[in-house]
């Protein structure tokens, strides 16, 4: 364990920049703490805090100068891997028929600033989806190598986390090139700094640190398990994937399809849904056209239209369950995982405060 | 290889603003570009000429408010080919739908100085009330990069790429932040049928419905949502009762409010 001042954190960031690096983390934006590019590390929102719970989220001032001292908010960090619009090919008209123009250009390198532990988990997830089977996505692959990642453990749990039941938080174990834990006490601001990687050890050497004295290292395991102590949720997954897969017919979906207004933000805010569609966008000369990937969502009456029949799952009922039978079962069959970290995105953004550990429980408590 | 017979366009236009047909015209760099492959036979707003029928593509602006637009659209559904509406007057009546909920006779009589030159029918009904329509194109108006989809996809054969579904969905595809999650701001983009960008959210606005109801339109849960937000009874009638009022998801939504 090293520790780096705060007043040394800038040094961190500029190191990185020097390094050929941008800054991307949190920053504040139309009401939220969300996910760009950062100048330096005074873009941060530094003293701000958020305030969650099902369909509600605020900012709040707090009165420390923290520099992490929120949850995660509306956006992930698969925006920089899987992008919600990404152009994959162009293809130009010839004489006799087109030509295909690939323009790949290389992935910039990024700095991923306060990485928190679950999104480090729903990242090793997308890993799985995008990288782990017999086609590598090259996009995201390339996206994926080329990135720093500073990792910040939770110094505090948000209203609808559940990182504890889901075993993927607060603290971050893997995955990261640095892990900070901030410390605030009285007048002392400094990070407490686990390093995960070479690159890590490396950049440290040119940043002001020193050995982390032993209480140090003590605050920051308190900062942790106090986090760990407030979850804002909990989900028992005891046979979560039995318990789903016995209760594919059950009266909840009706009652929660009655509420979900189908509108796909769950899946859309969610760090591991992969789902994307492909379409040609074509010139109206019809001289050049381009296939792009968009996100989709399975709430979509697109997403399950099949040729001349229409959406084979055109129920809000059949929709919310592929949703969340997917996070929570069929995900297990397919990639051997959860596909649900806990990190309460899908419970604050979605407009009607719908809530998947709630719906967890009421169909367990039915069963039981 | 003898060039492609030119593909014949028609603008028509009903009851509306025609906001939608200078949709149309601001996109005169894209239609240059394919002047050799199209003709466009009628188009008030911008020509004068008129080119006998039939047509291969027509596309109506507006709604049906008289006697006399009732049969004239039956006569250009008869020359057309293909019928696409454009905008909201088009695919639901518009604003003007309104009188569709109140007595057209005592709007008649507050408005107009010579009530007995007005000769108008009790409703203002979607092009597709009356004729088959083959494509509904959304929107108040009708967003440009869709409506250059739509007569893309009939030059050159293909689905247009409209998505019906949340505005939510590119709200979030943007990265704008939820306004009604962040801020309280009571929004219709839940229920609403996407293609304008998400603009009013990204401007911090909540969606007014523009394009009308989505595919799936659960507006009972949003408008109880939005009594816990401490929107009144007569504004969530008000917010469902604007360019799309007569679009039946809205119209039923308004009406379970009215009291
Ligand atoms: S399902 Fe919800 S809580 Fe779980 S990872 Fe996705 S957004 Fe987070
Ligand atoms: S929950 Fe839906 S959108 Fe998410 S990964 Fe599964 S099928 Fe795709
Ligand atoms: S669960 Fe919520 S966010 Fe997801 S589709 Fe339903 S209403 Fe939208």
């Amino acid at each position: 364990m090293q520790i780096i001042e705060r007043s040394a954190f800038p040094v961190l960031c500029e190191a990185l920049q020097r390094r050929g690096y941008e800054l991307v983390g949190p920053t504040l934006r139309d009401g939220a703490i969300v996910y760009d590019r950062l100048a330096s590390a005074a873009d941060l929102p530094i003293g701000w805090t958020d305030e969650q719970q099902g369909g509600a989220y605020r900012l709040k001032q707090r009165p420390d100068g923290a520099l992490f001292g929120y949850a995660v908010g509306p956006h992930s960090w698969k925006k920089y891997f899987l992008p919600s619009e990404q152009a994959l090919w162009r293809a130009e008209r010839e004489e006799n028929g087109f030509r295909i123009i690939e323009d790949r250009r290389d992935a910039p390198k990024l700095v991923l600033i306060g990485v928190r532990s679950c999104e480090l988990h729903a990242m090793a997830i997308q890993d799985k989806v995008l990288m782990g089977g017999a086609c590598v996505d090259p996009w995201y692959a390339s996206q994926r190598e080329r990135v720093f990642i500073v990792a910040v453990n939770c110094g505090q749990a948000g209203g609808t986390c559940f990182c504890v039941s889901m075993h993927t938080g607060p603290k971050a174990t893997s995955g990261y090139d640095l892990a900070l834990t901030e410390v605030l006490e009285g007048d002392r601001h400094y990070f407490v700094v686990d390093v995960g990687t070479e690159a890590g050890e490396a950049l440290l050497l040119d940043i002001p640190h020193r050995e982390a004295r032993d209480e140090e290292a003590k605050t920051a395991e308190e900062v942790v398990t106090q986090t760990a102590k407030t979850m804002g949720r909990t989900m028992d997954t005891t046979s979560i994937k039995e318990l789903l897969y016995a209760n594919v017919e059950h009266p909840r979906w009706e009652r929660v399809a009655a509420r979900c207004l189908a509108c796909g933000n769950c899946t859309m805010v969610c760090p591991t849904c992969y789902c994307t569609t492909v379409e040609d966008v074509t010139d109206l000369a019809g001289e050049q056209t381009e296939r792009r990937r968009t996100w989709d969502s399975c709430f979509t009456m697109d997403f399950s239209h099949l040729h001349g029949v229409g959406s084979v799952r055109s129920s809000t009922k059949g929709r919310y369950r592929q949703w969340m039978t997917h996070k929570l079962a069929t995900w297990f069959d397919q990639f051997g995982t959860s596909g649900c970290v806990g990190c309460g995105r899908c419970i604050t953004w979605c407009p009607v405060a719908i809530d998947i550990t709630e719906e967890v429980r009421a169909i367990r408590e039915a069963t039981s | 290889m003898a060039p492609a017979p030119k593909l014949k366009l028609a603008v028509w236009k009903f009851a509306s603003c025609d906001g939608c047909q200078l949709t149309l015209l601001n996109c005169e760099d894209e239609l240059l570009a394919i002047a050799d492959r199209v003709d466009i036979a009628e188009f008030r707003e911008a020509s004068r000429a008129v080119a006998q029928g039939p047509y291969d593509l027509s596309l109506v602006e507006g709604s049906i408010t008289t006697v006399r637009d009732a049969s004239r659209i039956l006569e250009i559904r008869r020359a057309s080919k293909t019928l696409v509406t454009i905008g909201a007057c088009a695919t639901a009546g518009g604003i003007q739908a309104l009188r569709n909920f109140k007595d057209v006779n005592d709007f008649i009589s507050l408005v107009y100085a010579s009530p007995q030159y007005i000769d108008t029918l009790a409703t203002s009904t979607a092009i597709a009330a009356h004729v088959r329509v083959d494509f509904e194109l959304r929107g108040c108006p009708i967003d440009a990069r869709q409506l250059i989809e739509v007569i893309g996809a009939y030059v050159h054969g293909h689905r247009p790429r409209t998505p019906s579904h949340s505005v939510c969905i590119e709200c979030k595809q943007r990265g704008t932040v939820c306004v009604m999650v962040a801020r309280g701001t009571p929004c219709l983009g839940p229920v609403t049928h996407t293609g304008c960008g998400a603009l009013c959210p990204t401007y911090h606005r909540g969606c007014y419905g523009c394009f009308g109801p989505m595919e799936t339109p659960n507006t009972g849960s949003l408008s109880e949502w939005w009594g816990h937000l401490g929107v009144r009874e007569e504004d969530v009638v008000r917010a469902f009762r604007t360019f799309n009022a007569d679009a039946e998801a809205f119209r039923r939504e308004a009406q379970a409010h009215e009291h």
